[in-house]
């Protein structure tokens, strides 16, 4: 890649090569492009008539970008109340995993209780357990309750917080006593404990699990994908799946239009929010 | 830690920090009447408060983690369909039809070549995504957006994505050949197009994840062991193998383990691109599961492979431990 080295050699000093700079910007500058046009394209594409799609030297851009493939995919499928369902269930799922987690961890850190080392190594050891061998008898567990196609057969079999636990336990580990030991000396009871001193001391841990359980929730796959067939219990991915199935690939701009409906939220998350996102999916790789 | 010696109206003195308590139940030494049953009040109250706040965590874990892990292991055993009230306990019958099923073999080679094309593939790649973007180059902090991007997307959406890419007369892909004056290959249909497609594509998703976690390695390598290297004349590639991937060796390792757990599991992207097709030629393992389970109704079966998958994905666990005990870091 060395196609150009410009030589900024202090001259008396031993040589000190300098990297070829304007190689780096080049192979930055591809990859970049490679690695960024497919998001673009689908952008475009969704905005295309079907001639344009159908183009055979390609039409690079649409000529009159146009919300049509929107609102067939909407006529298709309730794209209004998928979109709906995945906001909801995301808030709700995530939520409830932040505080599952948070309170487990601080029981762990902060209370005695008997068998403490054994529940933290159940709760750990389910971090290795994957959750493709789990699907098969929770799927008849959450038949057998009469949860398919409901919310809560979609949201609580998800719920169990080991991730978050793991990362609250390792922030809470590194919290100052001192301050805990005072709070507590001044009377105050674990409830204002945990609201008054830990949650406000831990606010980076808290964004980076809420952040990560948001992602993992609203990408989630192949478990409402077997819980939910009623369309209006569906969440953005599974309904997808709904359209790529009646309209199949002989529409494009249809399912591109919906494709763009199920990545652009999380998109603009990752973008408003990178580096809090970044430290939390990212935070595995420190204590790995 | 530090010790507070204040008086304490409550409890006895060395019992509060919770972190290196002593062993609940046994108080230490005798004490008067009216500590000791503060004392059995404060451990109570401290059992209270774990049961409500450990308590709804760990009754989660243990009905929708370890007990489908147990039930799995007992429905592998038997002969039964999903849904169906009857079922006929077959012992190791199963796992004995499944080594011996013509389709394991092509199953078990499908998953290998993906999960070696895959990690591998993202390892070199993502390492040399980072060592560029370790570079003092402007607009880097974009490239990493850009790169990191993809990883955080629906997988079943990128799939879709990436066929609409790849789409032999239409596609973005057929026009970038055409470029360079290549045909587009019949990535839908011919083999083994279709399962270099889905390995692409998930490269693709997972490239910049592994890129970012080696340039959280490459910012810890010490720059003066660079600048020392250079200044004994060592080249930049000689630098890169005696000096920095030796230190990057635990970061490589987890990248490698995490990466490897994960194509195994891999299920979204091809069930959006291939479902496992065409004639198998993209089933791996996971999916198999799924289609066994879900597609053939065949719950039984599909529990004793996906008891298979589950030893896989253990023993990659159980060397990660190992090593990583060991702390090997220049190998």
């Amino acid at each position: 890649m060395s196609a150009v080295m410009i030589d900024r050699r202090i001259p008396g000093r031993p040589a000190r090569r300098r990297p070829p700079q304007l190689g780096g910007y080049v192979t930055m500058l591809f990859a970049t492009v490679v690695l960024g046009l497919p998001l673009v394209w689908l952008l475009l594409a969704s905005l295309k008539t079907p001639e344009e799609l159908y183009q055979v030297p390609l039409a690079w851009l649409p000529g009159s970008p146009s919300l049509d493939n929107y609102a067939q995919a909407a006529g298709a499928i309730p794209l209004g109340r998928l979109l709906a369902n995945s906001i909801g269930l995301t808030v709700v799922g995530a939520g409830l995993k932040v505080a599952l987690g948070l309170a487990c961890a601080y029981a762990l850190v902060f209370l005695d209780f008997p068998f403490k080392k054994l529940v933290f190594g159940l709760v750990i050891a389910t971090l290795m357990i994957p959750p493709q061998i789990t699907i098969i008898p929770n799927y008849t567990l959450v038949a057998s309750l009469g949860w398919l196609n409901t919310y809560q057969g979609i949201l609580v079999p998800g719920l169990a917080s080991a991730f978050g636990t793991f990362l609250f336990r390792q922030h809470f580990l590194t919290l100052p006593s001192s301050i805990l030991e005072a709070a507590e000396l001044d009377g105050a009871g674990h409830w204002r404990k945990l609201w008054r001193f830990v949650v406000p001391m831990s606010t980076p841990t808290l964004a980076a699990v809420a952040l990560v359980s948001v992602v993992t929730e609203w990408n989630d796959y192949l478990w409402p994908f077997l819980v939910v067939d009623h369309a209006d219990k569906m969440t953005l991915p599974v309904g997808l799946t709904l359209l790529q199935n009646t309209d199949g690939m002989s529409n494009w701009g249809v399912l591109l239009a919906a494709t763009v409906v199920v990545t652009l939220p999380i998109l603009l998350v990752f973008l408003i929010l990178q580096r809090r996102l970044v430290a939390g999916l990212t935070a595995g790789a420190v204590t790995g | 830690m530090t010790t507070v010696v204040t008086p304490r109206p409550s409890g006895p003195p060395d019992a509060p920090s919770a972190r290196a308590g002593t062993p609940p139940g046994r108080p230490s030494a005798p004490r008067t009447r009216p500590r000791s049953r503060l004392g059995a009040r404060r451990r109570r109250n401290a059992l209270l408060w774990a049961l409500l706040l450990a308590g709804p965590n760990v009754l989660l874990i243990l009905v929708f983690v370890y007990r489908p892990l147990l039930q799995s292991l007992y429905l592998s055993t038997l002969q039964w369909n999903l849904g169906s009230p009857s079922a006929r306990f077959v012992g190791f019958g199963n796992y004995a039809e499944w080594f011996a099923a013509p389709t394991t073999g092509r199953i078990v080679t499908t998953t290998l070549v993906f999960t070696v094309a895959t990690v591998g593939g993202a390892m070199v790649l993502g390492l040399g995504l980072a060592l560029l973007l370790n570079r003092r180059l402007r607009g880097r902090g974009v490239a990493r957006t850009v790169a990191f991007a993809p990883y955080v997307l629906s997988g079943f959406a990128v799939g879709i994505l990436w066929l609409f890419m790849f789409d032999p007369r239409y596609g973005l892909v057929q026009e970038v050949l055409g470029w360079v004056g290549l045909g587009s290959p019949a990535w839908y249909t011919d083999r083994p197009w279709p399962l270099v497609m889905v390995t692409v594509v998930y490269l693709w998703k997972n490239l910049g994840y592994v890129a970012l976690i080696y340039l959280a390695g490459l910012q810890a390598v010490p720059q003066d062991l660079r600048d020392a290297a250079a200044l004994d004349g060592a080249s930049s590639a000689r630098t890169l193998r005696s000096i920095v991937l030796p230190l990057l060796t635990p970061t490589t390792f987890f990248l490698l383990v995490t990466m490897m757990l994960a194509s195994l599991q891999s299920f979204d992207i091809i069930k959006a691109m291939t479902q496992g097709g065409p004639l198998g030629s993209t089933t791996t393992l996971m999916y198999s599961i799924y289609e066994e389970s879900f597609v053939n109704g065949r719950a039984g079966y599909a529990s004793a492979v996906a008891t298979v998958l589950f030893l896989v994905l253990l023993a990659v666990t159980a060397v990660q431990m190992r090593y990583v005990q060991r702390k090997v870091h220049y190998a």
